[in-house]
C-alpha cells in the first residue's frame, strides 16, 4: 500500500526534526515508553538515519508499574533492531513503596515520573530529549514547541517560550540546560493508528481488544494487573487500551477493536479523547503544573 | 480509488473581542475535532467565569494565565480534519504587544484567516494583520467578518466592510483575499450556509477552507538541497557509505541529476536516492532524503546542494525585512548568530533602513531603536557567504533566525529581499 500523501508529509516533517537533534546537540536521547507513540517514534528515527543504525540510546523511564507485556515487547524490540536501551528507575521511591494509592496520583507520578526522568537526563548529561507528545493530546501541550527549552532545573516556563518559526530550529542552550523535542507536534491520534497501519509498526498486544478482567472505579476501567491491589468487583469485559501507562492507573475502554483497521475507525470517530484513560490527567494539578515541573 | 489527503496549515489572526477563539472552538466543534470529555472539563472551567453554556475561547486558551485573563498570550495549534484534508491551526494573538507571536504562527501557513468585528468594520489591526500576512509570502487570505448577528446580518454592513478593507488591500497584490460573512458564535456560514443571510452567494468557510491550495505546491526557485547531516556507515552489510541527509526545498532531482555544492561549487552527480528507508529515484519538494554522489568531496552541514548551472545568489551582504522578538532592543553593535538553512555564521546590522509604524504602517527612517515586536528593514554584514533566494523566491532559503549568544535566545525573524 501507498503512503498517503499527508503522512508522507508528516513524515519528512518528523524526519527533518530528528536529523536537527543530531546535529544540534551533543549527547540526544529518546525517551521510549513502549506506547503506540513511541513505537511510531522510534520507526521514523530508522528511517531518519538508514542505513545507519539509529545514532542516539533510548530511555525508558520505569516505574515498575508498568504491564508486562510492555516489559516483554520493549525488549524483544529493542533487541531486533540493535538499539541501546537505558532503563532508569527511582529505585529509592520503589524501594519505599511508592503506589498511587499509597501516595496519591500526583506525588506517585512525581516521584517515578518526572523525579526519575529528570534524575536520568543529568545522570548521563543528555542535553536533548526526544519525546513522542503530540500537541493535540492535551490543552497545555497544544502550546509546545517543537524544541522547547529546560532550565538547568528542567524545568518549562510556557510564558517565556523562544519563538519558533519556519523550520528554524534553535538549539542554543548553555551546559546544564536542555531542550525536549517533539517531532510528533503535528500529528493527532488519528494519523498515529493511520501510519502504523500503513507502515504496519509493531505495538503492544493491549491496544488490540480482548476479554480482560478489570475492576471499575469510578468511570475508568482498570485492569486487574500483576501489580494492582484489588478492591471493588472483578468483571470480565472484552476491552483494549488507547494509551498505555502504569497498570494501577491506566483505564480500558470497551470495544471489539481486534485489528488494526478497527482501532483506525475507532480513533477517528473517537468522540472522547485517549487522555481520558490516563488518572494522571485528572485532579486539580494539571498537565501545565506537572509540564512546568519538568514531567514530558 | 484512495482519497488523497492532504494537510492545510492556516493562521487565524484577530483579538478576542473579534470571537477568534470563539471562531476556532467552532470549527473544532462543528468538525469534531473536539471531545466530549474536554468540553465537560471545560464547562467546570467556564463556571469559574460565571458563564453559562461552553466558552468555546476556553477550548483553545491553553495555559491558566491565558484562561484567568481571557486573553491569547502566545501561539497555540489546533488540529481537525474533514474527508478531504488535515487542518492545522495556528491560533495567534492579535494584539500590537503581541505581533512576533502572530509573525511566528503565520511563518508555517499556507493560508490567514483575519477576522474582523462587524460592528467595529476594518480596524488598524486588520491591516497589521494583512501586512504581516503579506510580508511571510502568505498567498491566501479569507478575511471573515464575524459577529454578523449582531448587524442584524445586514447586508449593507458586510459589504462596507468588505470594499474598505480591498481597498486597502489592493497595494499589497495579494492575488487571492475572499471576504465572508459570518457568526461564528451561532455557527453561521462556518460549516453550512447561513439561513440569515440568503444574500451571500458564496463558499461557506470549511469550503474556502478546503479548496486553498496548499504552499507546498508553490513555485520554487530551483532545486535546494540544504545539507542537515552526512551519514557515514561502513559495516558488514554497507561498505562505505556516504549519505547527505537534507530536506529538498525546491524543484526535484532525480539519480543522474547533476548538482553544484555551495560554496565550494564543486560539481557531482547523485548516485542513490533514499527516502523513508527505501531506495527512489525522485526526490519531490518537502521530501526528506539521504543522497549519495559519485565523487569524494568535501560537504557538510550547512552546504547547499543544487541543479548545476542554476545557482542561487552567494552573498555575505543581504538586505531583510525582520521582526523583532526579544525584550531586549537590537544592539546594532553586536554580533548575533545568523541562523539560515542549517547554517550558523555571525551578523552585524549595518544599517537600519526604516522601521514600520505598525499603526499606519508608513515607513519610518531615521530610527535608532527597534524593540520588541517592531519590524523593521536592515542591511546585514555576514562573518561568512550564504547561498540564499529571496524569500518571494524561496520561503525557506530566504528566511533566517538572529539568536543572542549571551541569552540563546531567538530575537529575530527575517526574511531576504
Amino acid at each position: 500500500m501507498s503512503k498517503s500523501k499527508y503522512l508522507e508529509e508528516l513524515e519528512n516533517e518528523a524526519i527533518f526534526i530528528l536529523r536537527e537533534v543530531v546535529a544540534e546537540f551533543e549527547n540526544p536521547v529518546m525517551l521510549y515508553s513502549v506506547g503506540k507513540d513511541s513505537s511510531v517514534m522510534l520507526h521514523l528515527a530508522q528511517k531518519a538515519f538508514f542505513p545507519a543504525k539509529i545514532p542516539f540510546p533510548l530511555l525508558h523511564v520505569d516505574t515498575g508499574y508498568k504491564f508486562k507485556e510492555m516489559y516483554e515487547f520493549r525488549d524483544s524490540l529493542v533487541n531486533s533492531i540493535g538499539a541501546e536501551l537505558i532503563v532508569h528507575r527511582n529505585e529509592e521511591a520503589i524501594a519505599n513503596g511508592a503506589h498511587p494509592s499509597k501516595l496519591g496520583v500526583a506525588k506517585c507520578c512525581g516521584a517515578l515520573k518526572t523525579q526519575a526522568l529528570l534524575d536520568a537526563l543529568e545522570l548521563n548529561k543528555f542535553d536533548a530529549a526526544i519525546g513522542g507528545a503530540r500537541r493535540d493530546e492535551e490543552k497545555s501541550r497544544a502550546k509546545e514547541r517543537v524544541f522547547s527549552f529546560r532550565d538547568s532545573f528542567g524545568q518549562w516556563d510556557p510564558k517565556a517560550q523562544r519563538p519558533e518559526l519556519w523550520n528554524i530550529y534553535n538549539g542554543s542552550i548553555d551546559e546544564g540546560e536542555s531542550v525536549r523535542v517533539f517531532p510528533l507536534s503535528s500529528w493527532t491520534e488519528g494519523d498515529i493508528w493511520n501510519y502504523i497501519k500503513e507502515e504496519d509498526i509493531q505495538i503492544v498486544p493491549l491496544y488490540f481488544a480482548k476479554k480482560r478482567k478489570i475492576i471499575k472505579k469510578d468511570k475508568n476501567l482498570i485492569p486487574l494487573d500483576y501489580s494492582t491491589n484489588s478492591e471493588g468487583n472483578v468483571e470480565e469485559l472484552l476491552c483494549r487500551f488507547r494509551t498505555l501507562g502504569c497498570a494501577p492507573c491506566t483505564g480500558a475502554v470497551e470495544s471489539s477493536a481486534i485489528t488494526i483497521d478497527s482501532i483506525v475507525d475507532e480513533a477517528i470517530t473517537a468522540t472522547r479523547s485517549e487522555r481520558e484513560t490516563r488518572i494522571i490527567d485528572h485532579g486539580s494539578n494539571s498537565m501545565e503544573d506537572k509540564k512546568k515541573e519538568g514531567y514530558f | 480509488m484512495k482519497s488523497e489527503v492532504d494537510i492545510l496549515r492556516f493562521a487565524t489572526a484577530g483579538s478576542v473581542d473579534d470571537g477568534k477563539s470563539t471562531l476556532i472552538g467552532r470549527l473544532l466543534y462543528d468538525a469534531q475535532g473536539v471531545f466530549i470529555d474536554q468540553l465537560e472539563s471545560l464547562k467546570g472551567t467556564s463556571d469559574k467565569k460565571e458563564n453559562s453554556g461552553i466558552d468555546f475561547a476556553l477550548i483553545t486558551d491553553g495555559l491558566k494565565a491565558e484562561r484567568e485573563q481571557g486573553i491569547t498570550i502566545d501561539v497555540a495549534y489546533r488540529y481537525f480534519s474533514t474527508p478531504r484534508r488535515k487542518f492545522i491551526i495556528a491560533d495567534t494573538p492579535g494584539h500590537v504587544q503581541y505581533t512576533r507571536n502572530m509573525f511566528t504562527g503565520a511563518s508555517n501557513s499556507d493560508l490567514a484567516i483575519i477576522l474582523i468585528d462587524a460592528r467595529k468594520g476594518v480596524l488598524q489591526q486588520s491591516k497589521r494583520h494583512l501586512y504581516i500576512s503579506w510580508l511571510l509570502g502568505i498567498k491566501q487570505i479569507i478575511v471573515a467578518i464575524n459577529k454578523m448577528d449582531l448587524v442584524n446580518y445586514e447586508e449593507k454592513t458586510f459589504d462596507f466592510i468588505k470594499k474598505d478593507f480591498l481597498s486597502i488591500s489592493q497595494n499589497l497584490k495579494l492575488p487571492k483575499i475572499d471576504v465572508i460573512p459570518i457568526s461564528a458564535l451561532n455557527g453561521d456560514n462556518i460549516i453550512s450556509k447561513s439561513n440569515n443571510m440568503k444574500w451571500y452567494k458564496n463558499q461557506t468557510l470549511i469550503e474556502l477552507l478546503e479548496r486553498a491550495e496548499p504552499m507546498n505546491n508553490k513555485e520554487t526557485s530551483g532545486m535546494r538541497f540544504p545539507v542537515q547531516l552526512v551519514n557515514r556507515v561502513d559495516n558488514e552489510n554497507t561498505k562505505d557509505y556516504r549519505g547527505f541527509l537534507g530536506t529538498l526545498v525546491g524543484d526535484e532531482f532525480s539519480i543522474g541529476t547533476e548538482i553544484n555544492v555551495l560554496p565550494s561549487n564543486f560539481n557531482a552527480k547523485i548516485t542513490k536516492i533514499i527516502k523513508s528507508g527505501l531506495e527512489v529515484d525522485i526526490a519531490k519538494i518537502g521530501d526528506s532524503v539521504s543522497i549519495c554522489l559519485d565523487k569524494e568531496i568535501d560537504i557538510s552541514r550547512g552546504d547547499m546542494i543544487v541543479k548545476h548551472g542554476d545557482l542561487p545568489q552567494i552573498s555575505n551582504k543581504i538586505i531583510a525585512n525582520v521582526c523583532w522578538m526579544d525584550s531586549e532592543p537590537m544592539n546594532i553593535k553586536k554580533k548575533y548568530l545568523f541562523k539560515h538553512c542549517n547554517k550558523i555564521t555571525k551578523c552585524i546590522v549595518k544599517d537600519l533602513v526604516y522601521k514600520i509604524d505598525m499603526e499606519t504602517l508608513e515607513q519610518q527612517k531615521d530610527v535608532s531603536c527597534i524593540e520588541m515586536n517592531d519590524v523593521c528593514q536592515v542591511s546585514l554584514t555576514l562573518l561568512k557567504s550564504i547561498a540564499y533566494d529571496t524569500y518571494s523566491k524561496n520561503q525557506t532559503t530566504g528566511a533566517f533566525i538572529l539568536i543572542d549568544s549571551d541569552t540563546n535566545n531567538t530575537v529575530a525573524a527575517g526574511t531576504i529581499s
